[in-house]
């Protein structure tokens, strides 16, 4: 008997056998698991909202009714005093902490060593390479970047897992997303509203998007999120908004049912 | 070992620290002292020229520390650059802020490294460390030999020794006063320094200040606040009015 | 005699054949925890008004052997936080080892051991999550109780995939399913905790304790029991479920003595 490796343990008599045969095992172990929930964010002229449900589930499990998902970047201290970005994330929860807390190093050390705070857009790059760095073993979570851009104007950035992003006006992610998506299509980019009597068919206008104002844009995420409580089983408990104006961040909660 | 390093260990002198030690003295005085709620570093800014910018004398670390510099700003640099580092490392994995002694500690165990291995120098730098943790506001003293201690008050750098006797003489008086009061006390020490042609400018003086929140404040921590330029004018126009008020007899009692 | 040291105790290799060291396996992949091996079942806790109660059971079972019966799965921290582990008890042991070593370290400062329960929590969700982003989990689900920084009691959970959760009440393992519904019975989500006494705490934890021996394959009668306070921490590790009623398993068909 010649052997492949050079040399046999066995001696002739094969009395130990060795009986480990090629056989491949799979790895058991899983290293993501989806926390559900839903967030939401929607610029204005002169404001940003992001929001989140609060509910954390694994499985058909609810790990707690009060988990946010919506993070003030660039904080003084642990309260997020002095903050002038707002992360939001939804996906793998773990993940997604180490996430924020990453970013959250980065613009302060960005502080520290420019004597400036980072801007939203220097921000919004660089939460865009922090995703990509992990390309083949990524943060598991849809990210949504929001703040004020240099002009006092609400932005808002969002984000696939590995690190691809755009600027937009709203976004919805998470497991609801599918279901807020289309009504904030509509509702806020006014998408299928023509102008009444503009013309017939393929003639009719489009009724054009424009920023809206803060109460109809806290109108409709409560809208979105009651509407998805009712459809989704992930999403529930609590709502979080994040309001961010020139004047700082404003968190506001609301109960949301908890079937 | 050579013959010298024996020598030098035989008179208790490693000439490399006394060398780093002397930069320390050269460099513009830095003041600073704790109450029962603050600590409080002031500093003399210099300018290498008179068309250069001034140098910077105090640093915020983290929200809840700073250190005020004398001597070598490029090894300070390089000191807080590892602070930063180390107490950004504590936020990240205990979520708490790193205590003061610990991170002071540190900073010496390196420092103290530099005085002994083979092709290194120590640190030509002296720092006052300004901190406050779960049990108070704190300041340590750090120098390049790698000792420290921690100080109710301290000053270090050129004629520091005019701040040291204000402090001294005035120990009493500020230990139970106020946040404002504090900064006026710290800023009174470091003009006794002054040469008799200079003056305390909104272009030479840093004052930075960290301590306990208030009450009905959010955090525990009143975080760390750097006044320089135009934010220093009423912390200026404060010593003056304390030098022409009710204690001017006292300013000069520590002229005489 | 054989005076080679290296060779007492083992088989002789003219009558056995020569020694197979294969399995010690000094080359290809490494490999990793893909599964836990003896472990232990859930961990149940509560706030209450002023502290934090916390409870689990004495056995670590392989597979389905109930394999060590005096096993103390609740960890005190600096008299002022415990650690209640489920899940692998030599990953258990490790990281008791890791807060061991922070607790000596910590020691060396000025004014003792600052670590509170929250900060714990921090260090331990960072351990795990490091772990299984190597793709080598220490297989446990922790809950941490005590308080945090304000003082405030706290109660928060950390797993093998470094996910954190806070509730007013939290189980692990079977213990989600089973005690979180008779916790909430009892202590409803509008109920401000500070309605709670010590006492309620653990007379509920009693009572899950019971209900988990009742129908966890995978637990035992004999439980620690950890209460803290302001005071510090009161372990009594040599609990037993009180009146035990197997009455009702008279009435499971298909089991036991009955035929139809």
């Amino acid at each position: 008997m010649v052997s492949l490796m050079g040399h046999s343990y066995m001696g002739d008599t094969g009395t130990f056998a060795h009986t480990t045969t090629g056989q491949v095992k799979e790895h058991s172990f899983y290293p993501y698991t989806d926390n559900g929930g839903s967030t939401l964010g929607i610029t204005g002229s002169d404001f940003a909202i992001l929001a989140g449900d609060t509910r954390s589930v694994s499985g058909f499990n609810i790990n707690t009714r009060f988990a946010p998902k919506v993070f003030k970047i660039g904080g003084d201290d642990e309260t997020g005093e002095g903050a002038h970005i707002l992360l939001s994330v939804v996906g793998f929860a773990a993940d997604g902490n180490a996430l924020k807390e990453r970013l959250d190093a980065v613009v302060k050390m960005y502080k520290y060593q420019h004597g400036k705070r980072m801007s939203v857009r220097a921000c919004a790059q660089r939460l865009s390479t922090i995703l990509y760095q992990k390309r083949f073993f990524p943060y598991y979570v849809h990210a949504i970047l929001a703040g004020l851009d240099e002009e006092g104007k609400g932005v808002l950035y969002s984000y696939d897992p590995v690190g691809s992003y755009e600027r937009e006006q709203c976004r919805a992610a998470g497991s609801a997303a599918s279901l807020i998506m289309p009504f904030l299509d509509n509702q806020v980019n006014f998408k299928n509203q023509y102008i009444p009597g503009s013309g017939e068919g393929h003639a009719l206008e489009q009724k054009k998007a424009e920023p809206l104002p803060r109460e109809t844009v806290e109108q409709i995420v409560r809208d979105a999120f009651t509407s998805a409580v009712e459809r989704h089983i992930e999403v529930g408990d609590g709502l979080q908004m994040a309001i961010i104006t020139e004047r700082g961040i404003e968190e506001v909660f609301t109960p949301l049912k908890k079937d | 070992m050579t013959d010298s390093c024996l020598k030098q260990l035989a008179a208790r002198r490693i000439f490399q620290v006394e060398y780093a030690q002397e930069a320390v003295k050269q460099g513009s005085v830095v003041v600073g002292l704790v109450n029962k709620t603050h600590a409080v570093l002031v500093g003399l800014k210099r300018n290498a020229e008179e068309l250069s910018s001034y140098q910077k004398k105090v640093i915020e670390i983290d929200s809840h520390m700073g250190i005020a510099i004398a001597g070598l700003a490029s090894d300070a640099r390089v000191l807080s650059n590892y602070m930063k580092q180390q107490s950004l490392g504590s936020r990240m994995t205990y979520g708490r802020p790193i205590p003061p002694d610990r991170i002071v500690s540190q900073i010496a165990d390196r420092a103290q490294l530099n005085t002994q291995q083979y092709g290194k120098r120590p640190y030509g730098v002296g720092l006052l460390v300004a901190g406050v943790d779960e049990a108070g506001p704190h300041l340590f003293e750090f120098q390049p030999s790698g000792l420290t201690h921690e100080m109710l008050a301290c000053a270090i750098g050129a004629r520091s020794q005019m701040a040291r006797t204000y402090l001294e003489r005035n120990m009493d008086k500020f230990l139970n006063c106020s946040r404002d009061e504090l900064i006026t006390h710290g800023l009174r020490a470091l003009k006794e320094t002054l040469s008799q042609d200079k003056e305390l400018t909104i272009d030479n003086t840093s004052v930075g200040i960290v301590g306990l929140a208030g009450e009905g404040a959010k955090g525990k921590f009143e975080s760390f606040k750097l006044y320089e330029g135009q934010d220093t004018v009423p912390l200026l126009e404060a010593v003056e009015q304390s030098e022409s008020g009710g204690n001017a007899g006292e300013s000069m009692e520590v002229d005489s | 005699m054989n005076h080679l040291p290296e060779i007492w105790g083992r088989p002789r290799n003219d009558i056995y054949g020569s020694y197979n060291p294969s399995y010690l396996k000094t080359s290809g992949p490494i490999t990793h925890t893909s599964s836990p091996t003896v472990t232990g079942t859930s961990v149940v806790a509560v706030k209450f008004n002023g502290g934090v109660a916390i409870a689990a059971d004495k056995l670590a079972s392989y597979g389905s052997l109930a394999r060590f019966t005096d096993v103390k799965r609740l960890r005190v921290f600096a008299n002022s936080s415990v650690v209640g582990f489920g899940g692998d008890v030599s990953d258990m042991q490790y990281i008791d080892r890791l807060l061991e070593s922070i607790d000596i370290r910590e020691h060396y400062s000025t004014h003792g051991n600052m670590l509170n329960a929250k900060n714990l929590l921090t260090y331990l969700s960072k351990v795990f999550y490091k772990r299984r982003s190597q793709f080598n989990p220490l297989w446990n689900h922790v809950l941490v109780a005590g308080f945090d920084g304000n003082g405030a009691p706290f109660l928060s959970s950390a797993d093998l995939l470094g996910n954190t959760f806070s509730a007013p009440h939290m189980a692990t393992g079977f213990g989600a399913h089973l005690a979180v519904p008779i916790l909430r019975r009892l202590f409803p989500e509008e109920r401000p905790i500070e309605d709670i006494t010590k006492d309620n705490a653990v007379a509920a934890l009693q009572e899950c304790m019971k209900v988990l021996f009742y129908r966890d394959a995978r637990s035992l009668d004999e439980y620690s029991i950890a209460v803290i306070t302001k005071d510090g921490v009161e372990v009594k590790e040599d609990e037993k479920v009180q009146a035990q009623s197997w009455a009702f398993a008279e009435a499971i068909r298909g089991y036991g003595a009955q035929t139809a």
